[in-house]
């Protein structure tokens, strides 16, 4: 009998192996390991759940999970989809550690229930089983434009269409699927077997898509109203532009921002040799920064033969990535400089990076974000050897809907205004969620507001139409 | 998909295509452009648009194939797709800007160079539709690689060059310029060049000499083409600016050529060796007899 304490262990491919491919490192449970795993959830009732208050989008887990223990993965994954669009991503990609599974009372005495992974595979038992999620009522006639087609727009216009809604999203990039194409790599999310399946899923609820279409320069949220008769529009549009640190250096040919290097990587698929974008393949790459994109930026250059270094200005305690994506990393052989702030790029006299000049950090005080603020070690100035700098720093908020639909409000960051229960803007008619009006945040949460605005798009149509 | 109308060899490997694009047909102004995407293994290709017919949703570009992409791109035919069109992108030109009054009273003169002629077409045709008559230097390498003669004498005042002298007159559009303003004393309020980087720096040198603000247009490398990835960035001053958002044009006198120079040839290698493969791939398509 399996130790309930512990999780039922899931396969990984072996870190050797997988650090020189672009294959997907976990490899799932299989249904007697998702069964087993099922097994340990106590069930916790739903009203009483601690697991349910930790997720954004408030799946019923104990319910899914009762389903997965009996081998009901059908009726698991229609409870999942009540509540969620995009199941076979968020199994793969949310912060389930400080989320469901941080929440999970299993994991008071041992370790909590593997929440994400039986939400992958149920999802992807779905999949392969042709199951899709149930279908949209009758149309209601109504018609809804969303911007954006990252996890925020593609969950509004899931919602609206299946409360009847005649919904288009118009996206800017030549394929769906926001981050989930262009930043997230193949070997945590494949792109394929699961973003294009749930894009699908979407468009099966009778949702459109039209690609290449640049709101705030194609056409406008205003011209859409007016002109195109939608009646309301979400704006979903993402994080924006990327930033970087303002150092000596950063112009010289091999730095990069990570949104850049991902994009030539997962989007243009510059790591096959059949496509045409090509991506500079360093030896020795520094990846500047302690989020997800920083390890996805690592992970992708070491996938692409070079020997990679994280510089992170703070401690591993701080490190703002999932748990499993360091704990990869590691396993790869990616190297950690910590406490390590750069201060300046090297370039040779053709202009192409040969090093990067960083001083060594202690933690400090605790800052606003409530971290101990890293301070610099004087004197402490030393070289990395490096081809290739990624800067990984965050991003800001892109102007171009902003600026261009009037009675939008921004906020000091440039974000856009929106409330929480309904993404409603300073703009009648005009809703918006996900990073666009938070700054860079999770799947999950752009999901929830994405559900948010769904719900208000609906209560203001329902409500001007009586 | 977006139809190609019209596909036609503008001069030695310089090609012009018309293609259906309605929503940019509709919204693009003068100085602004489009990326463009062949087909699921294609680059996203930026390119300046080169006119554009709003009432039927045509958006014409011209190219110069120069890496894989490209290269599969001058082989489309009238009735052929392409994937992806996506714009316009970028800000439009200032002069569309500009009270066309106040523009009447200026004298602007510009310069294009090699395939830098075509996006110069759009901004004398505009100017031409608002009552003024640009001066309009265009250079070549050699007379084969004259573009749109007719279309921007129809529109401009022209003065043709040729570095070999093959055409018209010896010498470089910086010769031109410099020989208006020197001998001739044409004066002029503002300049606006548009082609390799190279002519851009060296019309800015000696636009800075004669006094005369210069706007140039970027054509970094870029990848989205929205301002997400940064690619395009440029030293303007002391600030880096995103060519796709802030541009594509800039203050010529303020910006860093040298270095936007060594940028560009970033991907040389990596850009060199697909197109390599492509033209091997080819060779081999036609050569071995098994396919
Ligand atoms: C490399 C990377 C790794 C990450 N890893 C994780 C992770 O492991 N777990 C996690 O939970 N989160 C992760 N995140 C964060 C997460 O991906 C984002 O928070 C989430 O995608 C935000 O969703 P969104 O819908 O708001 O925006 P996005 O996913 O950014 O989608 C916005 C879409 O809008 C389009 N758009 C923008 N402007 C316009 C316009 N003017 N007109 C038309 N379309 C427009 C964009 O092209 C894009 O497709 C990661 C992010 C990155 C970059």
């Amino acid at each position: 009998m399996a130790d309930v304490f512990k999780k039922v262990p899931v396969k990984e491919q072996d870190p050797k192996v997988r650090a020189t491919n672009f294959e997907e490192v976990c490899l799932g449970y299989k249904k007697e390991e998702a069964m087993e795993e099922a097994a340990r959830c106590i069930g916790c009732k739903l009203d009483k759940a601690q697991c349910v208050t930790g997720c954004p989008v408030s799946i019923n887990i104990p319910g899914f999970i009762r389903e997965v223990k009996e081998g009901n993965f059908e009726k698991a994954y229609q409870i999942i989809s009540e509540s969620s669009a995009l199941p076979a991503v968020c199994g793969r990609v949310c912060p389930q550690e400080t989320q469901c599974e941080g929440k999970c009372i299993r994991g008071l005495k041992g370790e909590a229930i593997s929440i994400g992974k039986l939400e992958r595979f149920v999802a992807d038992w779905a999949k392969e089983n042709g199951v899709k999620p149930a279908p949209a009522k009758e149309k209601n006639g109504h018609k809804v434009a969303v911007i954006g087609s990252g996890p925020a727009g593609l969950t509004c216009a899931g919602d609206l269409a299946r409360l009847g809604y005649d919904v288009t999203i118009f996206e800017a990039l030549h394929k769906a699927g926001g981050v989930l194409v262009y930043g997230i790599p193949e070997f945590r999310l494949p792109k394929d077997k699961v973003v294009a399946a749930e894009v699908e899923n979407v468009k099966s609820l009778g949702v459109k898509i039209e690609t290449n279409v640049v709101i705030g320069k194609s056409t406008t949220v205003d011209a859409l109203l007016k002109e195109e008769g939608f009646e309301a529009v979400f704006i979903g549009s993402g994080a924006g532009l990327p930033m970087f640190m303002g150092i000596p250096g950063e112009q010289a040919n091999g730095v990069f921002s990570a949104n850049e290097y991902l994009t030539r990587n997962n989007l243009m698929k510059a790591y096959r040799d059949d496509y045409d974008t090509p991506i500079s393949r360093g030896k020795k790459v520094v990846v500047v920064g302690g989020g997800n994109v920083a390890m996805d930026a690592a992970r992708t250059a070491l996938r692409l033969g070079a020997e990679v270094h994280i510089v992170y200005r703070r401690s591993e305690a701080e490190l703002l990535a999932r748990k499993e994506e360091v704990h990869h990393a590691k396993e790869e052989g990616v190297i950690f400089d910590l406490l390590t702030n750069p201060v300046e790029i090297l370039a040779d006299e053709n202009s192409w990076v040969k090093g990067i000049r960083c001083i060594r950090m202690e933690l400090g005080e605790p800052d606003a974000s409530g971290r101990r603020r890293p301070v610099e070690v004087p004197g402490s100035e030393f070289e990395i050897e490096a081809d290739t700098v990624i800067m990984s720093l965050g991003t800001s908020p892109n102007p171009l809907i902003s600026s261009t639909t009037y009675g939008l409000d921004i906020n000091r960051r440039k974000c856009i205004v929106a409330d929480e229960e309904f993404g409603q803007t300073s703009k009648e008619g005009v809703f918006a969620g996900g990073d666009a009006v938070t700054g860079a945040a999770t799947v999950i949460l752009a999901m929830g507001a994405g559900k948010a605005g769904a719900r208000g798009i609906d209560r203001f149509i329902q409500g001007s139409k009586s | 998909m977006y139809k190609i109308r019209k596909a036609k060899e503008l001069a030695a490997n310089i090609y012009l295509m018309d293609v259906e694009a309605p929503r940019v047909a509709k919204h693009c102004l003068p100085g602004q452009f489009v990326i463009v995407k062949v087909d699921e293994t294609s680059e996203r290709i930026p390119l300046t648009i080169c006119d554009y017919d709003s009432e039927n949703g045509i958006v014409t570009i011209v190219f110069q194939p120069v890496g894989a992409s490209t290269l599969k791109m001058k082989n489309l035919k009238a009735g052929d797709a392409f994937e992806d069109f996506v714009g316009p992108l970028g800000q439009p030109s200032d002069l569309t800007k500009e009270d066309p009054k106040e523009l009447k009273k200026k004298n602007i003169v510009f310069v294009g160079g090699g395939v830098g002629t075509a996006p110069v077409y759009p901004q004398i045709k505009w100017l031409h539709e608002h009552g003024i008559t640009a001066d309009c230097i265009i250079g070549a390498r050699t007379k084969d690689l004259i573009i749109l003669e007719e279309e921007m004498k129809a529109v401009s005042h022209l003065y043709l060059t040729t570095d070999d002298g093959s055409y018209v007159r010896k010498g470089m559009g910086t010769d031109v310029l410099r020989d208006l303003v020197v001998n001739q004393g044409k004066k002029y309020d503002l300049c606006i060049a548009i082609g390799p980087m190279i002519m851009m720096k060296f019309v800015c040198l000696l636009t800075k000499e004669l006094g005369i603000p210069t706007v140039v247009s970027m054509n970094p490398i870029m990848v989205d083409g929205t301002g997400m990835c940064g690619a395009c960035r440029l030293m303007v001053g002391d600030e880096v600016k995103f060519a796709c958002v802030d541009g594509p044009e800039f203050d010529g006198h303020q910006v860093d050529f040298d270095l936007a120079m060594k940028r560009q040839q970033m991907y040389k290698t990596e850009e060199g060796r697909a197109k390599l493969f492509f033209e091997e791939g080819q060779t081999h398509h036609g050569g071995c007899g098994q396919c």
